[in-house]
């Protein structure tokens, strides 16, 4: 096995690991860290099978670095679209 | 086995633990720490597999933006109880996914090797390209309007975020040693930034890694309280956060209009062109990023 088939093989056991837990979990915080698990292993999959030949894929690599930058952008409205569900919900039990 | 395959090895072990810790820990700090942990881990894994551009990214973005948005994140979270599903139906997902693993394994392991045409096509033209370091070449020149939109997708999540209450809450008091560390590293993460920015030509380095560092030097300052505030409603602070998307979008326009067609650099302006873009969408991404993770309702919503 060398070590190319080793980080495939990584990154789709972290892919799946993420999905399950996004499946099996009902916390939004939880779930969030779930698709991002789920997403570092695309983002593995990609980079690895852009390493296969002789050189480096730039273009694989190119559209990671931007899928980082775009992953955490949506976490981050994300979280803030939970907190504020969680707000609301608080203030709807206790009127004050 | 090799040093190097006895290290690769240890580094999955590694990095499926954290992962299992991060995803199935009782207690959400627990899996948010386990989090940043496998998000440092795996810029480890980019090094190895020659990615030194998604190392740097990595480690200022997946472990250390992601990670503050998490921790503050759970900070306004109720002790909701993690109820987990039942274990018939998590079972069956278990099931599930086990399956759909092997399929995807043996599909991804039986692909070709060698690279992909357009990869292969990449590299050859670089030097036509104005920069010398082939990712800054595809992300800049070969394929901009990615970038392009990927600007916009930043400029987006500020505004989805501005739309919500954000909870209003004052920032604890930050600690004497914590306020002299980041006096400390804040100004480093500047001049290493710029660095980086400057290096993106010929070598790993480029606006997001730049952004990104030097966003989280200004998002240090927030969190201790050293930063000036940057409300929204200050008409600078908008032009600086809209800057890159303008510059670029701009540059794209005067080559259609001017030129050979949209994001189609003349000979001879592309090393100008994309500096003057790179430079622009630094200062954005960095003060959006910071925005995104440290700013609350006074800053945002008024």
């Amino acid at each position: 096995m060398t070590d190319v088939q080793l980080f495939v093989g990584l990154g789709l056991l972290l892919w799946l690991l993420g999905l399950h837990a996004v499946m099996t979990h009902r916390h939004t915080i939880h779930r969030l860290i779930a698709i991002n698990v789920s997403g570092s292993g695309v983002f593995l999959v990609m980079v690895s099978l852009a390493s296969r030949g002789e050189g480096v894929d730039p273009v694989m690599q190119a559209l990671v670095v931007t899928g980082l930058v775009v992953a955490v952008c949506a976490t981050a409205f994300a979280l803030r679209l939970g907190s504020a569900r969680q707000q609301s919900h608080d203030e709807a039990e206790s009127p004050s | 086995m090799t040093a190097d395959g006895f290290f690769d090895a240890l580094l999955a072990m590694l990095i499926v633990s954290l992962a299992c810790g991060a995803l199935y820990s009782r207690s959400l700090y627990r899996a948010v720490v386990f989090f940043i942990a496998l998000g440092l881990s795996l810029a480890l894994v980019w090094a190895r597999l020659s990615a030194p551009d998604l190392a740097l990214a990595e480690a200022a973005i997946g472990a250390g933006l992601t990670g503050v948005l998490l921790l503050s994140a759970l900070k306004h979270q109720a002790a909701e109880p993690l109820r987990p599903m039942r274990p018939s139906f998590q079972l069956l997902m278990a099931v599930l996914t086990g399956v759909t693993f092997l399929l995807v394994l043996t599909t991804v392991w039986s692909m070709p090797a060698g690279m992909a045409q357009v990869g292969q096509l990449a590299l050859n033209s670089v030097n036509d390209s104005g920069v010398e370091h082939p990712i800054t070449a595809v992300l800049l020149n070969f394929r901009a309007w990615d970038t392009l939109l990927e600007l916009l997708v930043v400029v987006l999540a500020l505004l989805g975020v501005r739309q919500l209450k954000l909870p209003n809450d004052r920032l604890p008091v930050a600690w004497p040693l914590l306020l002299a560390w980041s006096k400390l590293l804040a100004p480093l993460s500047l001049l290493l930034g710029v660095y980086l920015l400057w290096r993106g030509a010929d070598a790993p380095g480029g606006a997001f890694q730049a952004g990104a560092l030097i966003g989280s030097g200004l998002l240090m300052l927030k969190l201790v309280g050293l930063a000036p505030t940057t409300p929204w409603s200050h008409w600078g602070i908008r032009l600086l956060v809209l800057l890159g998307s303008f510059t670029f979008l701009l540059v794209a326009m005067a080559t259609d209009v001017f030129g050979a067609g949209w994001l189609t650099y003349p000979p001879g302006w592309n090393k100008a062109l994309i500096l003057l873009i790179e430079v622009a969408a630094t200062a954005s991404i960095a003060l959006s990023l910071a925005m995104l993770a440290g700013s609350d309702h006074r800053e945002l919503n008024q």
